[in-house]
């Protein structure tokens, strides 16, 4: 049996409802994917269903063959594919198939990352106890991916709406992070 | 803490970042043909201004991405940043 990197925490996060809806939505579909080619990106894009972000710290979203697919940035000519659970190796089949002989890379890395929906009117400012990036929606508007550190942990945070943050975070520190994010929300729980 | 502009990334704190050392160090061309002296002045010796220093980041907890920034060695202050590969900007101190 396959347990999710946060499994035991799921109730302690649910605990936290009242400052914040933190859930952990476990063996999502991620691809590393290193391209730099426009025409391999395009391509990969109608592959997907999802044009590729073109501006830096961003993500764009849509839907296709795969479902709800997402693609986000993470530096210069390296994307991360994310979709529903059990679909990367098809993902990573038709991506290969649409990068073609352009040097590049498709690389299933779905195992590293664990995904933490986070939502409530409090999330930017529980953030902010270990956050340095300014969530403010006017300097992180929704569709913004930054990959930065959380107290000292690496991760990747979207902004997916208003008060509402999507973070994928290493499944070897997930723990450490729901930790972390149980102690940030304990001064909120104790007026809430 | 001092925020460093990442070329791609804006603005994040410095504690994201790694330090290269001095930047255009270029590989000697013809390796094999360096005495040890010679190899001795490529690898350890470095210039140690007072003053406006070009050097290499790596903005490791964003992009991974290595670049080039003239940092001031006196007051910290990073004066320009740019790609690795463009030449460094000139700059006033």
């Amino acid at each position: 049996m396959t347990v999710s990197p946060l499994a035991a925490w799921h109730d302690r996060l649910a605990a936290l409802a009242t400052v914040l809806d933190v859930a952990e939505v476990p063996f999502r579909s991620q691809l590393t994917v290193r391209v730099s080619d426009p025409d391999a990106i395009a391509a990969m894009g109608s592959a997907l269903g999802v044009p590729f972000p073109s501006a830096a710290c961003t993500f764009a979203s849509g839907t296709g063959r795969f479902g709800d697919v997402e693609v986000l940035w993470l530096g210069p000519g390296e994307f991360l594919v994310t979709a529903s659970p059990g679909l990367q190796v098809t993902i990573e089949e038709v991506s290969r198939g649409a990068l073609g002989t352009v040097g590049g890379s498709v690389v299933d890395t779905s195992a590293q990352r664990t995904t933490l929906v986070l939502q409530g009117p409090l999330a930017r400012q529980v953030l902010a106890h270990g956050c340095s990036v300014d969530l403010h929606p006017a300097s992180a508007p929704v569709g913004t991916c930054v990959q930065t550190l959380l107290a000292r942990t690496g991760i990747v945070l979207q902004v997916t709406g208003e008060d509402r943050y999507t973070i994928l975070v290493r499944s070897s520190f997930a723990e450490y992070f729901a930790a972390w994010l149980s102690d940030a929300c304990a001064e909120y729980l104790a007026v809430a | 803490m001092q925020l460093i502009p990442c070329p791609w990334c804006g603005p994040r704190e410095e504690a994201e970042f790694h330090y290269g050392g001095q930047a255009h160090v270029a590989y000697p061309g013809d390796p094999s043909a360096l005495t040890d002296e010679e190899w001795a002045r490529y690898v350890f010796f470095r210039e140690n201004p007072s003053g406006p220093f070009a050097e290499r980041w790596s903005h490791n907890a964003g992009c991974r991405r290595w670049f080039n920034a003239v940092r001031d060695t006196r007051t910290h202050d990073l004066l320009a940043v740019y790609r690795v590969g463009e030449p460094m900007p000139e700059v006033t101190a």
